[in-house]
């Protein structure tokens, strides 16, 4: 009779080819996954002709023919690339918005957020559970019914179509304070103590000793905030009505219903130029992205 | 009680509250300009009518009784609850579990499941829209001519698209809520499964006495949060038909209608009522799934 270690053990042994099987549903999905970001990019080299052939192509020929022959330039290769870029002549204006409504609100979250889930975890004060209730309401709260009035008072104070109006709405994060609070309480209140003892006000105490420690949620917070940001496309829409102030989002939604300009190829040129800088962040910083993620869902 | 000896009228116990306001000020300013007084005006615009100004149920009742529109943007929404929430959330938890073996190259399938998360949501209904799902030139329907089957109108076809749409949905949401999945997988102690083998219990008899449980608090939360997602959907909608085309009253959601009927017919005070409707719809939602929390979500202490 082996014991339990080694039936466990020879158990785990057994599995091996199992995780065979494993791996091919995983390849298989990862197929699945990938498939149309590879479809995307071969359709943004193909030529109009091919684009809409029946059966279709796989592999762009025309463009990528004339180049290999010598009759046109490498940088023929980009030309529906090339044909967005000058259409959509303020495309990099797009990068600018969509990267500054992504730092705004980044900033604004973790500032306020930081001050008020310090209170909340440590500080004693009146109404303190209402308070904090009224945000547990917001944060349950679909953002989408202030919309209207939102985007009255931004335009009566005159940001629409400014970056600003962009970020309007993400200027307080409750979900920043009810995430950052968690981790605030779970710092010692001994170190607050001891810090007050020394003569250190609040403001010291935050920003000397608690918000180097929190380092880790605030980069959470950040990618949350972010992925939020990047995927909301209504507000950008309605708040930033002249194209060339939009995101790269609500600004594709504006592409594709010029179809007698753009034909299938350049949407899809014009998709991969939108999809790559925040891909190439992901790409850079998986690690955070992922773990923020998760740790976003652990904490909540 | 007072865990740091500040005792109420005290010197230090002003201070520290003058602190704590200091400290809140913002959010809470913040809260009542963007968050409080806008909920208020939603529903005060959406108890006057648009052109007398009457205060009165006008837009209500226009929306309950004369716009059919709206009752079935209704039943789109729920539709396509009903097909992305449990389809999606069986897959991102087939995938958690999977990749929850020690395998290797975790990260890469974890970092491939998420990509689409970090792709603009217009783009990526733009790929399926024009690529994938186009009947005659689309890859999908393509490869479903590869092993004999004739594909489906994914796009112009009424019945079809909102599954359509839904497979999208799922293909761009799988990822994240994989990830929530695993990491709550992560957090179940290795020694209950070692105890369940040396019992002798069958993968199924595991995942179904020790995986559903302990993962319940998780898969709750995971729920409710794709639960509240789909009832807002409004993008892909808004990406696959605009109004002039066949297939658009199949495709409009609730908050699609909301939008047109604000920013298209420019009519805010219609639109309000819709998505006060919305709001309570998904609230009510909400709050069923927290009744009915208690009979399988085990929190373990």
């Amino acid at each position: 009779m082996p014991n339990n270690k080694e039936k466990v053990a020879f158990i785990y042994r057994n599995n091996r080819f199992k995780n065979l099987s494993v791996h091919c549903v995983l390849i298989l999905a990862s197929i699945t996954m990938l498939l149309p970001f590879v479809w995307m990019i071969l359709t943004s080299f193909k030529s109009f002709g091919e684009s809409v052939q029946v059966p279709p192509v796989f592999f762009p020929k025309t463009i990528p023919g004339k180049v290999f022959s010598g009759q046109e330039s490498f940088a023929y290769l980009f030309s529906n690339y090339r044909f967005v870029l000058k259409k959509v002549d303020y495309f990099e204006q797009l990068y600018i918005n969509t990267f500054a409504l992504i730092a705004g609100r980044i900033i604004f979250a973790i500032v306020t957020s930081s001050l008020a889930a310090y209170a909340f975890a440590k500080l004693h004060f009146p109404f303190k559970k209402f308070l904090f209730s009224v945000i547990l309401v917001q944060l349950m709260m679909p953002s989408q019914i202030y919309i209207v009035p939102q985007f009255k008072m931004a335009v009566a104070i005159g940001i629409n179509n400014t970056i600003m109006g962009l970020i309007f709405p993400g200027l307080i994060s409750a979900f920043g304070v009810f995430f950052l609070r968690q981790f605030y309480m779970s710092l010692p209140d001994e170190m607050s103590e001891a810090a007050i003892i020394d003569g250190c006000n609040h403001w010291k105490i935050l920003t000397k000793i608690m918000l180097p420690l929190t380092k880790t949620p605030m980069m959470a917070l950040s990618i949350f905030t972010a992925i939020f940001a990047w995927t909301d496309l209504m507000w950008p829409l309605i708040v930033n009505s002249d194209s060339q102030n939009g995101t790269l989002s609500s600004a594709l939604s504006k592409i594709q219903l010029m179809s007698q300009v753009f034909k299938t190829p350049h949407l899809m040129a014009a998709s991969f130029l939108a999809m790559i800088p925040m891909v190439l962040l992901y790409f850079a910083f998986q690690k955070q992205f992922v773990e923020g993620i998760a740790m976003t869902g652990i904490k909540s | 009680m007072n865990r740091n000896k500040s005792l109420p009228g005290s010197k230090r116990f002003r201070s520290e509250w003058m602190w704590a306001y200091a400290f809140i000020a913002p959010t809470i300013l913040g809260l009542i300009i963007l968050n409080i007084i806008p909920f208020l005006q939603s529903v005060a615009l959406s108890l006057h009518d648009k052109h007398s100004g009457a205060l009165g149920l006008d837009n209500y009742i226009k929306m309950f009784t004369g716009d059919t529109y709206f009752w079935r943007s209704n039943l789109n929404t729920l539709l396509f609850t009903v097909i992305t929430v449990p389809f999606g959330i069986f897959l991102s938890l087939l995938l958690a579990v999977l990749l929850n073996h020690n395998i290797k190259g975790r990260n890469i399938y974890r970092g491939i499941f998420f990509m689409p998360l970090v792709c603009a949501p217009a783009a990526i209904a733009m790929v399926w829209r024009w690529v994938v799902f186009n009947s005659q030139t689309g890859f999908l329907n393509y490869m479903l001519s590869l092993v004999g089957i004739t594909g489906p109108n994914w796009i112009s076809d009424p019945g079809m698209v909102m599954i359509s749409i839904s497979i999208v949905a799922i293909w761009g949401s799988v990822g994240y809520d994989m990830i929530l999945l695993l990491a709550g997988l992560q957090g179940i102690s290795r020694t209950y499964y070692e105890a369940a083998l040396i019992d002798g219990a069958g993968s199924l008899q595991r995942f179904r006495f020790i995986t559903v449980p302990l993962l319940s608090p998780t898969l709750f939360f995971v729920i409710i949060m794709r639960t509240m997602n789909a009832l807002r959907q409004f993008d892909l909608s808004f990406m696959f038909a605009k109004d002039t085309d066949p297939a658009f009253p199949s495709v409009q959601t609730l908050l699609y209608l909301f939008y047109r009927e604000t920013y298209i017919k420019l009519n805010s005070n219609y639109g309000s009522a819709i998505v006060l409707w919305a709001v309570i719809l998904i609230l009510l939602l909400t709050a069923l799934q927290f009744w009915g929390e208690k009979k399988w979500v085990h929190y373990d202490n």
